[in-house]
């Protein structure tokens, strides 16, 4: 069947991609090389920062996207919008960002310090555990915002007349759906948080926070030593799996089944007060630090020469390839076990990743003439796992429901495609869209390898000018990344959410 | 689509350039409008009627992965860490040029690396925020706990690798001592100069470690006299940028051109203002305003490539394991 062909070549490119990589930096490297003792201590800061941070990301998200979803006033589609940001901020905004509210001079410290308390020190592993859930708590909320929307109307109308509970309506209702979803969310941010290098090093206050990531670049940048940075990316590279194949052990469990698609009739009388304070809280977390980048960056708008123009144009054209790239592969590789699989997408050192990749393509082409290219792809794959991770379970539900409606009608696949699963998927994929094109965006990835001397990318150009002293700039630059990256994602997301009732 | 769209666009893009071409590698910072590369570029192509090509992006690691089929024809940016190691894979040819126009702190006879720019690591302090920087690497350490230091990882960064070597070469044994002393002032490390001197510039930090030339950056294009490099008696550690040809390269006299070119004073008046560091070849007097008034150290410390490489790990371990208490 068609279908089943292609799936298999995407997983096969999937795998390929990101296997091959590391392949071709062991033959080059002539094999393995021993672990250093740092190297443990960086492995065990690695998986314990990640663990905490999937967990306070994932327990503080739930009662967020709850409040998000029976809620209704106005601005709530911009704020679920604006909420999403944080995690599509390129790292180096983000922290500075962060900084600005929790740092020496940041606005909490201004405040505490004001009333006679004493200050806070952001630096530690506390500190790391706040930046990623600053980056990952949008995350999954909205992994679990898009599982809440889709409880079909006529379970919560049913709910209601049979008069159940809060309580009882939370057993029955929300706690399948949050038991159903969280794990997959909690896989996901734990192996972003594995990969992390730079947030995890500055707010980290020293080498007590370093991370495998760090042990890697170490390895490729200055030591050149291939068969270490290939058996620590392989190991973080099982780590992740790992951290998947329990995620999707545990994260079976059916849905709701169909519903006719009508209207939420949901605002919840009770709890008001509460959601009222987690949607107050979770803004406040989330969208200070992001007006605090705004407001430096205002300054330095001006001082933005053409060759920043530029390559905030190169950047828009690569988020829009990549993410074209992205979605097709994510619907092709949307069956059971695409979302546990492309895992290792991010799983891998995006270090090896680029140098093996480089290694591979060198005797045939000149890399820097498929700097963009590469790019691109390598984008599109990173952001993988996150678009198969929001389309992937929808796919499957609505497989699961209207599979018989398919065989009675002996729908063609592509009438399939055309009249029962793309109208349906438009939500996600509106959303996995806009998330792809945002991280694309905000990528460096193989660029250390693959530059293109002519067409730099935004966040290139912004430590380009971070190097030159120029900070003001800079800060314009980023300001100017966080808008485009928001404005990728709020023009894909809305097209997707157009028509729909939410 | 897109992707075989952008590669014909390229391929088109680099088809047109002529057949005197040299290629050169250069780290981000030297090729970016604000860098000397553009400037150099333009210089270089009136003298030599030919198309200079910059290649941007890392050095060593690339040269190493492409090995001999590599097209760069001369690489420029490297640094002292990498001398040894790229020294050893025999893919440089000696340079040729003659170093007598070098005007340096220290002697240099390398005939291989051709030294362009230098500076020395420094902590750069506010004066409008720091009174009484200290003054001594002794003082430093003595400092109270509440002075916030951000510095760079010897692991990822080559400014975080000097000042491991630095420290290392003035307190001797005792470097570990002198980390242990050093820690609680450290708020944070950082993976590069850059986002520490963000940091710095921010106000999240009193001293940021950095060069001895950074305050010219603030003079000569803020007109802001308020940063200023903490000058040591103890010395500081000499960090100097270097050129070199490769002994694969297709176009020898391009590029023994360009190496030359490299000492000319066309070439040392591009750096200044464009790298932000001190000309290698060129004497004070022709230096910019802003360099000539710069605090400079009378001492400088600098270990070759062979005492560095055998003093690099343990050097890294003290400080490695005296920051992790």
């Amino acid at each position: 069947m068609a279908q089943r062909t292609v799936a298999v070549i995407a997983a096969t490119a999937l795998a390929a991609l990101t296997l091959g990589p590391v392949a071709a930096v062991l033959v080059r490297a002539e094999g393995l090389a021993a672990l250093g003792p740092g190297d443990w201590q960086a492995l065990r800061f690695t998986v314990c920062q990640a663990l905490l941070s999937a967990l306070f990301a994932c327990i503080l998200a739930v009662p967020v996207a709850r409040a998000l979803a029976r809620r209704r006033f106005a601005g709530r589609g911009f704020l679920i919008a604006l909420l999403g940001a944080p995690f599509i901020l390129p790292v180096i905004v983000a922290v500075m960002g962060l900084l600005a509210v929790f740092g020496q001079n940041g606005l909490l410290n201004g405040a505490l310090s004001a009333l006679g308390l004493p200050r806070l020190d952001i630096y530690g592993l506390h500190g790391v555990v706040l930046a990623h859930v600053f980056f990952n708590l949008p995350l999954a909320t909205r992994i679990l915002l898009q599982g809440w929307l889709a409880i079909p109307a006529e379970r919560l109308r049913l709910a209601a007349s049979l008069g159940l509970t809060p309580r009882a309506r939370f057993m029955v209702l929300e706690a399948p759906l949050i038991l159903r979803l969280l794990p997959g969310a909690f896989a996901v941010i734990f192996v972003i948080c594995l990969t992390s290098f730079a947030v995890a090093l500055t707010l980290g206050g020293g080498p007590r926070a370093t991370t495998v990531e760090l042990a890697i670049y170490q390895a490729v940048r200055f030591d050149f030593d291939l068969g270490r940075a290939a058996a620590l990316a392989l190991m973080q590279l099982a780590l992740g799996l790992g951290a998947g194949l329990v995620a999707w052990r545990l994260a079976q469990g059916a849905g709701f089944g169909a519903g006719l698609d009508r209207a939420l009739p949901l605002t919840v009388a009770h709890g008001r007060a509460c959601d009222t304070a987690w949607l107050v809280a979770a803004a406040g977390f989330l969208l200070l630090p992001l007006g605090l980048v705004v407001w430096r960056g205002l300054p330095g708008l001006a001082q933005l020469g053409p060759q920043t123009w530029a390559a905030a144009g190169h950047s828009v054209l690569l988020a829009l390839a990549s993410t074209a790239l992205c979605l097709s592969w994510t619907l092709a590789l949307a069956g059971a076990r695409g979302a546990l699989w492309s895992l290792m997408a991010i799983a891998i050192s995006p270090l090896v990743l680029g140098t093996g990749l480089f290694l591979m393509l060198r005797p045939f082409v000149n890399p820097f003439s498929m700097a963009l290219p590469v790019t691109a792809l390598v984008n599109a794959l990173m952001a993988l796992p996150f678009a198969l991770r929001i389309v992937a379970p929808e796919v499957e539900a609505i497989r699961a429901d209207y599979g018989r409606l398919r065989a009675t009608l002996r729908l063609t696949p592509m009438a399939w495609l055309r009249l029962v699963l793309l109208p349906r998927l438009r939500r996600p994929l509106g959303f996995a869209g806009g998330l792809v094109a945002a991280l694309a965006m905000g990528d460096l990835g193989v660029i250390a390898l693959f530059a293109d001397p002519e067409r730099a990318t935004l966040p290139l150009q912004v430590y380009r000018l971070m190097g030159a002293y120029r900070m003001e700039a800079a800060a314009g630059a980023a300001l100017l990344l966080l808008v485009l990256s928001f404005g990728l994602f709020w023009a894909f997301d809305r097209g997707g959410r157009a028509g729909a009732a939410a | 689509m897109k992707a075989l769209t952008f590669a014909a666009a390229f391929l088109t893009a680099t088809a047109a350039s002529a057949s005197g071409t040299l290629t050169v590698y250069a780290p981000d910072y030297f090729t970016s409008e604000w860098g000397p590369g553009p400037k150099i570029e333009e210089l270089f192509e009136a003298q030599c009627d030919c198309d200079l090509q910059w290649r941007p992006g890392d050095l060593l690691p690339r040269i190493l992965l492409e090995g001999a089929r590599t097209e760069a024809d001369v690489v420029i940016g490297l640094n002292t860490d990498v001398t040894k190691q790229a020294r050893e894979s025999g893919l440089f040819a000696p340079h040729g040029v003659d170093l007598a126009p070098l005007t340096l702190p220290i002697d240099w006879t390398d005939e291989v690396f051709l030294p362009f720019n230098y500076g020395h690591t420094a902590f750069v302090y506010d004066t409008t925020r720091v009174a009484n920087p200290p003054a001594s690497f002794a003082a430093l350490l003595e400092a109270p706990d509440d002075l916030r230091l951000v510095i760079q990882d010897p692991r990822s960064s080559i400014s975080g690798l000097a000042l491991v070597l630095w420290v290392r070469a003035v307190f001797g044994d005792e470097a570990q001592e002198a980390w242990a002393k050093l820690a609680p002032k450290i708020v944070t490390v950082t993976r590069g100069w850059s986002e520490s001197y963000g940091l710095f510039t921010d106000g999240e930090a009193d001293m940021v470690l950095s060069y001895t030339t950074s305050p010219a950056y603030h003079i000569i294009a803020e007109g802001d006299e308020t940063k200023k490099a903490a000058i040591f008696p103890e010395g500081h550690y000499f960090m100097v940028e270097l050129a070199a040809k490769l002994a694969g390269t297709d176009n020898p006299e391009l590029a023994d051109q360009f190496m030359a070119f490299i000492l000319s004073e066309d070439f040392q008046s591009m750096i200044a203002t464009g790298n932000w560091s001190i000309p290698a070849a060129l004497p004070k007097d022709k230096w910019p305003e802003g360099f000539q008034q710069l605090d400079l150290p009378e001492k400088v410390l600098f270990y070759s490539e062979d005492e560095a490489a055998g003093l690099r790990d343990e050097a890294i371990e003290a400080w490695r394991s005296a920051l992790s208490q």
